[in-house]
């Protein structure tokens, strides 16, 4: 049962891309997460809108972050939850995607959260027939992590506009800056496409080697020098780096790249006072970023943790929801509960 | 001997006229000519083309026979309207000694579909390191002239060099797959504006480029003749442009299907279109087809890459590389290249017939049409329309990227030295 609006156009019914989102969907999903949110606040951190649904968590690559975060949503939701890790199994080989599909199709998964090694691993299993339930996208590849660029945009409305004020409101004229690794980025590939749906002027900046040839197709800037970005930003999104992207010859050294793409206090100053620094972890400290950054009530990665769990609760109510309201009174929920 | 009587058909696509076979061989051409005791197949509207020559098959056979052998290979070739086949080396085990080419080209006899010429391996394994008993292979039954590391690339410049030069003895050519192997690791598709939005590894334009260039000015260098596969972009149609007008030894092929169909495609991850070159721009695409006509691109080859099932349905980093395409290439070919007035059916025989035949230095195809020659011969029935299921195909595999597209024409018949190996568009 959807409930986005206009739904993903290529894979209706199913979260693959953000670029498939709407502007009213994305927003429909960030004032969602608002309701959601509010849910963690209470003694009882449970609603009962998935009960009897079953979410299946299908890794095939390790990210206990991500997969303890969906995790956590749907039994929130009161789903059932199975984590089916595909890494180190038989299927890392001889098994393939569709012979797990059909597994899962016949234990009767209503919704697969996967995360694939595979761009486009996920689009396949929503569209090849293989399975008849709902397909979140938890990160492919090089290519997309959409519930990573929900939380990001609503840790972004939280902070430049407030929780409340926020409500129905999308990030139009807020300035963003991507900084680091854009070419294996699934996250900068996924915040491009929503931030830009959501209005934002999106600046990507990283060394020539690590934007990806084509980039000039993106709904974005890019410049290759930070310290001329940052004045201008309400929110600097640092990447992960990956240590070993240095011996592919992608920069010289850990220190040149550190020089002029790493985000210290000092370049932090020169940021406006309201703007944010965020990260979707884990965080290389001493690399893309300092300890000083990292640690400062100005960086959310903390938050973007939490608010992670809030955005797939939404992400997963909306695609399998009840016919019920999502959030329904505290002593309602509480009934529920006592059952 | 069995006589036919071809009535009435377009000859290279010019005045109908009649073609009476009389064995192995074409015994009359001309109008109003007299059946007798021939079976006579009226042609009247029908292209006759000299039965197609495919530079660059996969066969598979030995070692991959749950994909193709060389039987069901040369029965799709046969439908697809060819008489004559070279067979790529990279086969298991490698077709890299004279008993591996001897054992494919005997196979190839015992079909009886359509002949089955062997390609060499360039290098032992495929490897790039130790040159094959080129001249072992040359000197064997199969008579190898063409050689191909094909799905890799000799990129050792020292290996390519000496290639060429040793095949020179025995006017043999290298055709080289150019691909730059440090430029394409972990490469999916092509490199651009698709593949940075779809994540998936790009394989530039450039690695396919680079080593056209180095090895057109090798083959300048040492005096020999190189030979391009499946060239697949817009730059690499100027360096063979160049390097023909400065007098280089060079050919080239293109596949049908990188004259038809974009790298827009992978956008539905569907690993149906996943092959390598990659399929390219629709820049690149125009540039094929303007080369092809204007004969810079010398042949059209078809790279039938045949793979089971499993291996396509699947994630596509997952999915093997490569379509079928001997049933489909004349089809594509009367899209791309006649019906948008490129090219005249005396073109397309001669692109992928007569050319083809004689860069592989095939005796009795690529002939013409005329009394005394082999009857080696195509009929086509260039109005059809049809869309094409592949459950219809020959093909022990279906990967076609073509599956419920309409494309126009039809292989009526094939003649194999007089004898149809495809009679009102069945196999005989
Ligand atoms: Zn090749």
């Amino acid at each position: 049962m959807l409930h986005l609006s206009g739904g993903s156009p290529r894979t209706p019914g199913h979260l693959i891309s953000a670029a498939d989102l709407s502007r009213d969907d994305a927003v429909l999903i960030l004032d969602t997460a608002e309701e959601m949110a509010r849910v963690a606040d209470r003694p009882i951190k449970k609603l009962p809108t998935l009960r009897g649904r079953t979410v299946v968590n299908l890794f095939f690559e390790d990210s206990t972050r991500t997969r303890i975060s969906f995790e956590a949503a749907a039994k929130r939701l009161s789903a059932d939850v199975i984590n089916f890790s595909a890494k180190g199994s038989s299927v890392s080989k001889g098994e393939s995607l569709k012979d797990t599909a059909l597994t899962l199709e016949a234990m009767g998964a209503d919704a697969v959260v996967i995360r694939h090694h595979a761009s486009g691993a996920p689009y396949r299993l929503a569209t090849s027939g293989w399975i008849d339930g709902v397909v979140v996208n938890a990160g492919d590849g090089t290519h997309e992590h959409p519930t990573q660029a929900l939380l990001d945009a609503f840790t972004m409305r939280r902070r430049l506009i407030g929780p409340d004020a926020g409500l129905g409101q999308d990030l139009s004229g807020r300035r963003i800056t991507i900084v680091g690794d854009v070419l294996h980025s699934r996250v900068a590939r996924s915040n491009v496409h929503l931030l830009g749906t959501l209005g934002a002027e999106v600046t990507l900046v990283a060394p020539p080697t690590l934007v990806p040839v084509g980039v000039e197709s993106w709904p974005c800037e890019v410049s290759y020098d930070l310290d001329q970005v940052l004045p201008k930003s309400d929110a600097v999104m640092m990447l992960r780096v990956q240590r070993e992207r240095m011996n592919a010859a992608f920069f010289p050294t850990e220190r040149e790249y550190a020089r002029r793409y790493g985000l210290d206090g000092d370049r932090m100053a020169r940021m406006p006072e309201h703007a944010v620094v965020m990260h979707p972890g884990p965080m290389n400290r001493g690399m893309e970023i300092t300890a000083e950054v990292a640690d400062s009530d100005r960086c959310t990665a903390v938050e973007q943790v939490a608010n992670g769990v809030s955005i797939r609760m939404a992400v997963l109510y909306l695609l399998l929801g009840g016919s019920e309201p999502a959030v329904t009174n505290n002593a309602t929920a509480r009934t529920e509960e006592n059952k | 001997m069995t006589k036919i009587l071809i009535r009435g058909a377009k000859v290279l696509g010019g005045e109908p006229q009649d073609v009476l076979i009389d064995g192995e061989t074409v015994a009359a051409v001309g109008t109003g000519l007299d059946a007798g005791d021939a079976t006579v197949i009226e042609a009247a509207g029908k292209i006759l083309l000299p039965g197609l020559v495919d530079l660059h098959t996969h066969l598979r056979e030995p070692g991959r026979e749950d994909s193709e052998t060389v039987l069901t290979g040369t029965r799709a070739a046969a439908s697809g309207g060819y008489t004559a086949v070279f067979a790529m080396a990279n086969t298991f085990p490698v077709a890299d000694t004279a008993g591996v080419v001897e054992q494919v080209w005997r196979l190839g006899k015992e079909s009886g579909y359509c002949d089955v010429q062997p390609i060499g391996a360039v290098t032992v394994g495929l490897e790039g390191k130790q040159l094959s008993e080129l001249g072992a292979m040359h000197d064997s039954a199969a008579g190898v002239t063409v050689f191909s590391d094909d799905g890799k690339c000799v990129d050792d410049a020292v290996i390519m060099r000496r290639a060429l030069e040793y095949v020179k003895a025995f006017g043999g050519v290298i055709a080289q797959h150019a691909q730059e192997p440090r430029l394409t690791e972990g490469a999916q598709m092509n490199e651009g504006v698709v593949s940075a939005e779809l994540g998936l590894g790009g394989w530039p334009a450039v690695a396919e480029e680079s080593i056209i260039a180095r090895d057109v000015l090798l083959a300048e260098h040492v005096g020999s003749r190189v030979h391009i596969c499946h060239l697949s972009t817009a730059g690499s149609v100027e360096i063979v442009r160049w390097a023909k007008s400065r007098g280089i030894d060079v050919t080239a092929e293109v596949t049908p299907h990188h004259l038809l169909l974009t790298d827009e495609l992978v956008r539905s991850y569907n690993p149906v279109y996943k092959v390598n070159p990659p399929l390219r721009t629709e820049r690149d695409v125009m540039a094929l087809r303007e080369a092809l006509a204007d004969g810079t691109i010398d042949i059209v080859a078809t790279d039938h890459a045949p793979h089971p099932h499993e291996d396509k349905d699947c994630e596509w980093a997952a999915a093997a590389m490569g379509m079928v395409g001997l049933e489909t290439a004349l089809s594509v070919v009367q899209q791309t290249m006649v019906e948008t007035g490129l090219l005249d059916w005396a073109g397309v025989a001669e692109r992928m017939s007569f050319k083809p035949a004689s860069i592989g230095g095939l005796a009795g195809h690529g002939r013409p049409i005329a009394v005394g020659e082999p009857a080696n011969l195509t009929l086509l029935d260039s109005a059809y329309r049809g869309v094409v299921d592949p459950a219809g195909f020959a093909s022990r595999s279906r990967n076609t990227p073509y599956e419920g597209r309409e494309l126009p024409g039809r292989v009526t018949h094939t003649f194999l030295r007089g004898r149809a190996t495809v009679v009102d568009g069945k196999l005989a």
